[in-house]
């Protein structure tokens, strides 16, 4: 099950963050102060999935933006590790070489459509589908 | 026409975009004029989180002046919510603008009800209150003639819907699964399967609709119904094994390209499909030879068609790998999928390595000839770099840990638990090798050794049953008496020896264990005569020292030897954490040196009141940064608890000589330590290897469960406890009685050292400093309610008689102001010569709030007064559980008040805390009291009408029935009704020939109905809840009361 799915970049601005779980606003930002550190400490050569607390964390990243998605242990971490990948093709697309910054501004577009919706496949940008359980 | 609704759809967020969107290829592809663009824009340009905090506090202002004024359009409330969900993200709360969120997603056009209903699902919480007011618009927009509209509908419902609601717009929601247009078809699922998953019970009665979605012509219906099938195959496979050819040949066209190419990612056809499938076929396959055997041959085709290389072909592959170990085994697949595992394990990508640890792990137990085969690389990743990796491999060891390999896999467990900071790790790992070594230890000293270990590192977090089980092992034994004896004698003698090591600091259950231990082992005597031979003090029991420890302040008594061990133990005992067993005094220590016995005791009470004064209960790491005389320097003890640690181990290994380098030899060697015993009974292991070890320290019956309890007890002394309806509050007078003579021979025989009371003094003020800023941390917590309305103004002339009239009036004085709320009698719960804390529960109709009164009774000034309550995860306490006041006056009353509320649900449960206090320069004096907290503070009324029951009654999906016999004056049933009302607090919502119906709901806002009918001599009892657990809860108190009265 994915818990969340957070963007935020290197100097630790949170670009689009979705909870499928409830968390209070509180919570929220010093999971992802804690998140984005712990991601920052590992190196490239390391494994991209971590140990977190009592679930586990799948991150990418792309130049200064981490994707992160935090899942419990149902979850098979590569498939995960792709999904985000996917994620990432999808915006690309839409965005025709997507940054950081089309992100944010279009964050409602975001959250629209894509997986960002309790989706498992979705149509989007006419081409892509995206299969992946939500919750 | 279902193209023009999948364009429409695909639109609308170029439709928002358009006016912002400015289209080139730039990097801000925004126009300047778009409000959203220009926030983002300036916090991105911002440095510090103050300035945004200031920067958003001001848009959130401007913000709310707009939703709240009259003639905002529609249209601008649209582009307000979009900047409110980005602050929200931020983290800065916007909920006034909620309720607007919902009258938008009401209101507006197309685009602008999309972007209500985003914001409400991006705003609200399941269990918030204003999702009721979104029902009606849900339901309008599912009857609505726009497709876009019940798309809109549907989409909200599969993200957040009340379960309460769910009859509301179940009807409609199942008549979408027969629309015409497959993307309604497919969100209606969606929203079916929200159902499903927040109450199973609701939609029981369309799995036949189900199973028409499965069969569906369209992909996207087809694979949304898979969730629902994946969750309730989970729970009930064999009420699906006929499905198993459909998932079969579904699997088969998807692995067979059959699908349309857009499902492709990275030319795999629908990956994440595939792992799904995959995964209900490992569910349905489970111990079933003849559902397995239908799935062999496509998992076999799985196999070869993700020969190519990409991380999503792994992917499919670790899932294929875990369904063929997980279904009824076939040899050829077996094979095939070790080397699939192989191929992981040695591949150079880290990730890949990752997953082929994790396979490993997942297979070993049914092949252990895989960890054979792969043993050189398992013990690389031993040593990787990356502490995943070597977290996976020790996961994996652990699985295949048995009598002959137990103490080198226990060790490299030790090596990387020293090496974790993180609680989580600490608290698995160190189970772990609790369980190992009880397991198959290979013999006494080395268990007590790896006991010492786990105690030394993990003391501090591990979950209480290690050391509540190790103690009842070396309290009940084994069958050899003589390796009892033998056991606990090495036990002893090893904390002998750690006790003396200079400056050693160590967790306050491992010193709960040790002081246990050394109590209850009568063959110990000897030390005992010994040491009192040699001038330490005798036995005192625990409330004893507590009162010497308290009159340390008025008497000074300068005698030649201190009482080496009580103010550590007493203190470590006051923290309000429970120890195993009562704690018992070691006198042996004192008897072994005098003045090794008082070095221990300044680390060691340093230990102790670094736990009691951390700000949160105990936080060590900070206060190792407060340490900073020369004797308490952090680095310093951590190394020499590492060393400590370190020197357990090699003296555990040295017959095994066993040194980790780089060499080859090495590893092999450690290959043979690591793998010895796997392969012998591999040949048939095929059914899973059957588990024929024995615990090597096998506990005998739970004989002494009760024995450990009587103990507990007793360390609770001061304790008292009342139940929320008996009105006797004082009950506890002969306790405290008795307790008050104790105290006197306390003081009478109070023999405490010169040196060891200024060891004492010099420790307390060390910790001083800390503690000054812990305070004023505490003075700037707002003032307690009672505060305001000066509660103190009671001065009566005779303090020390007065006291307590004193406190019945201050009681009685604020019982007049909270008059309306239903409260019980004033409880003592802790008491000494210089003051006592009395505590009153007020049943508030939304909450439970207790309050607490402090009696300076003395003539003195008690500075620096604590209240802490301990946090446990059954309660919360909304303010903060800690409260201070710089001085109470000599004799008078201070109150605070605490708002509580249930986190988990309880019967009885205790919530304990401490006062600690200062009488001029003296040391701190503590006091622990515990109140008794049970269910029914939280139950309150509910009063709704027979109407609104009727209709809850149908909404809730958890029920509870029970018969349970009536006495005769029960049989009355008003009578029996009036019964639960007074004395579970229900609401007697109606009457109706020989039935009742009641409703009460749990604090906050959890509500529980119950229907009851009497009959012959039977009641029975109906409840109904949306939480899940209550209804049991509550039925218990029934019969409780009931056979009461």
């Amino acid at each position: 099950m994915i818990k969340f799915f957070l963007m935020v970049n290197k100097q630790g601005q949170t670009r689009l963050s979705r909870y499928y779980e409830h968390i209070e606003i509180n919570k929220r930002t010093i999971l992802e102060a804690d998140v984005i550190k712990t991601c920052l400490s590992r190196s490239k050569e390391q494994c991209s999935f971590i140990e977190y607390k009592d679930f586990k964390l799948i991150y990418r990243q792309y130049a200064a933006l981490f994707i992160v998605v935090g899942i419990n242990e149902t979850e098979n971490e590569m498939a995960v590790y792709e999904f985000i990948h996917n994620f990432v093709e999808v915006l690309d697309m839409y965005f025709s070489r997507v940054s950081e910054l089309d992100v944010s501004f279009s964050i409602l577009c975001a959250y629209l459509h894509s997986t960002m919706q309790r989706v498992p496949v979705t149509k989007w940008a006419g081409k892509y589908y995206l299969s992946y359980p939500e919750s | 026409m279902s193209d023009i609704v999948e364009k429409t759809l695909t639109a609308l967020p170029g439709l928002f975009l358009q006016h912002q969107a400015a289209g080139g290829s730039g990097v801000p592809r925004v126009s300047v004029s778009s409000r959203l663009g220009s926030l983002i824009r300036s916090i991105t340009a911002l440095t510090s989180k103050h300035e945004e905090e200031k920067l958003i506090q001001q848009e959130l202002a401007s913000l709310k002046a707009t939703v709240a004024a009259p003639n905002t359009t529609l249209r601008l409330m649209k582009e307000c919510m979009v900047r409110l969900i980005y602050c929200e993200m931020l983290g800065y709360e916007s909920s006034f603008g909620y309720i607007h969120a919902i009258k938008l997603a009401q209101q507006g056009n197309l685009l602008e009800k999309r972007v209500g209903y985003l914001a409400v699902s991006l705003f609200l919480h399941e269990n918030h209150e204003l999702l009721l007011l979104l029902v009606n618009t849900v339901v309008k927009d599912l009857q609505s003639t726009n497709l876009v509209e019940v798309c809109m509908a549907l989409t909200i419902v599969s993200q957040i819907f009340p379960r309460e609601m769910i009859p509301a717009v179940l009807p409609l929601i199942e008549d979408k699964l027969q629309h015409s247009k497959e993307i309604i078809r497919r969100k209606a699922v969606q929203a079916l399967y929200k159902f499903h998953l927040i109450a199973p019970n609701q939609v029981q009665h369309i799995h036949v609709k189900f199973r028409k979605a499965l069969c569906d012509r369209d992909v996207g219906v087809m694979a949304a119904s898979l969730h629902i099938y994946l969750r309730m195959i989970k729970e009930n496979p064999s009420a699906y094994k006929d499905l198993t050819g459909s998932f079969v040949t579904i699997l088969k066209q998807v692995v067979g390209g059959k699908l349309p190419v857009d499902f492709n990612y990275h030319s795999v056809p629908a990956p994440w499909l595939q792992i799904q499938l995959l995964r209900i076929l490992g569910l349905l396959g489970k111990d079933d030879p003849r559902t397995s055997e239908l799935t062999y041959d496509v998992l076999d085709e799985s196999l070869r068609r993700a020969e190519l290389s990409h991380n999503i072909t792994y992917a499919i592959l670790f899932e294929c790998v875990h369904t063929i170990y997980t279904i009824y085994p076939k040899p050829e697949l077996l094979e095939k999928a070790a080397r699939c595992i192989g191929k992981f394990v040695l591949s150079p990508k880290i990730n890949l390595k990752y997953l082929g640890l994790k396979a490993l792990t997942y297979v070993i137990q049914q092949d252990p000839n895989l960890a054979l085969q792969h043993q050189m690389t398992i013990i690389e990743c031993l040593d990787h770099p990356d502490p995943i990796i070597k977290r996976e491999t020790l996961e994996l060891l652990y699985r295949i840990t048995n009598a002959q390999n137990v103490s080198v896999i226990v060790q490299k467990m030790l090596e990387y638990l020293q090496q974790s900071k993180e609680e989580y790790i600490i608290i698995s790992l160190v189970g772990k090798i609790a369980e190992l070594a009880e397991k198959y230890a290979p013999g006494n000293e080395w268990f007590i050794q790896t006991m010492n270990a786990v105690f030394s590192v993990g003391g501090d977090v591990m979950h209480p049953d290690i050391p509540n089980n190790f103690l009842r092992l070396l309290a009940e034994g084994f069958d050899d008496e003589n390796e009892d004896k033998q056991l606990r004698l090495y036990a002893v003698q090893s904390y002998l020896s750690l006790l003396e090591i200079e400056n050693a600091l160590y967790p306050q259950r491992f010193l709960q264990v040790m002081s246990w231990v050394d109590a209850s082992l009568s063959f110990l005597d000897g030390f005992v005569a010994e040491g009192l031979d040699q001038g330490a003090a005798p036995y005192k029991p625990h409330h004893q020292r507590q009162e010497e420890k308290l009159s340390q302040g008025k008497v000074l008594n300068f005698e030649p030897y201190g009482l080496s061990f009580s103010s550590t133990m007493s203190s470590s005992g006051c923290t309000g954490r429970q120890s195993p067993a009562g704690i018992s005094l070691s006198s042996d220590v004192s008897g072994n040196s005098a003045e090794t016995g008082q070095k221990e005791t300044n680390s060691l009470k340093l230990e102790g009141v670094k736990k009691l004064w951390g700000k949160e209960g105990y936080l060590p790491k900070k206060e190792n940064k407060a340490g900073s005389s020369p004797e308490l320097q952090p680095i310093a003890q951590d190394s020499t608890l590492v060393e400590n640690v370190d020197q357990m181990i090699m003296k555990k290994d040295q017959s095994q000589a066993l040194h980790h380098s780089e060499e080859e030899a090495e590893k092999q060697r450690l290959a043979s330590t690591l793998f010895v015993g796997l392969g012998s009974e591999s040949a048939v292991s095929l059914l899973g290897k059957t588990d024929t070890v024995s615990h090597k320290f096998r506990r005998k019956s739970k004989i002494n469960d009760t024995k450990n309890r009587e103990v507990t007890s007793t360390h609770n002394i001061n304790c008292s406890s009342f139940s929320p309806l008996s009105n006797a509050p004082y009950e506890d007078n002969d306790h405290l009685n008795s307790f008050q003579d104790k105290e006197d021979i306390g003081l009478k025989k109070c023999s405490l050292g010169s040196e060891f009371l200024e060891s004492g003094l010099k420790s307390e003020s060390l910790t001083e400093l800390h503690l000054v800023e812990n305070f004023s941390a505490c003075s700037l917590s707002p003032p307690s309610l009672f505060e305001d309305n000066s509660m103190e103004i009671f001065h009566p002339p005779h303090p020390t008689l007065s006291s307590f009239a004193n406190e019945i009036s201050l009681t009685s004085s604020l019982l007049e102001e909270l008059n309306e709320h239903v409260h019980s009698d004033l409880v003592e719960l802790c008491n000494n010569e210089m003051l006592k804390v009395s505590s009153c529960k007020i049943w508030k109709d939304d909450c439970l709030l207790l309050v607490w009164l402090i009696v300076n009774k003395s003539s003195l000034e008690l500075k620096n007064m604590n209240l802490e309550i301990t946090s446990t995860e059954n309660f919360k306490i909304l303010e903060h559980p800690g409260f201070c006041f710089p001085v109470i006056e000599a004799e008078s009353t201070k109150s605070i008040q605490h708002h509580v509320q249930m986190e988990k649900l309880f019967t009885e449960e205790d919530l304990s805390g401490c006062v600690k206090y200062k009488v001029e320069e003296d040391p701190y004096i503590q006091l622990e009291f515990s109140i008794t907290l049970s269910l029914l503070d939280f139950i309150r009324p509910m009063k709704i009408c027979t109407e609104d029951f009727g209709k809850l009654w149908l909404s809730f999906a958890n029920d509870v029935k029970q018969n349970i016999k009536i006495s005769d004056s029960q049989a009355n049933l008003p009578f029996a009704l009036k019964t639960l009302q007074q004395k579970l607090r229900l609401h007697i919502v109606d009457i109706i020939g020989n039935e009742g119906i009641l409703a009460c709901h749990l604090l906050p806002s959890v509500p529980c109905l119950l229907h009851l009918r009497a009959h012959e001599g039977m009641a029975a009892l109906w409840f109904r809840s949306s939480c899940s657990t209550l209804p049991d809860y509550l039925l218990y108190q029934c019969q409780k009361v009931m056979e009461e009265s």
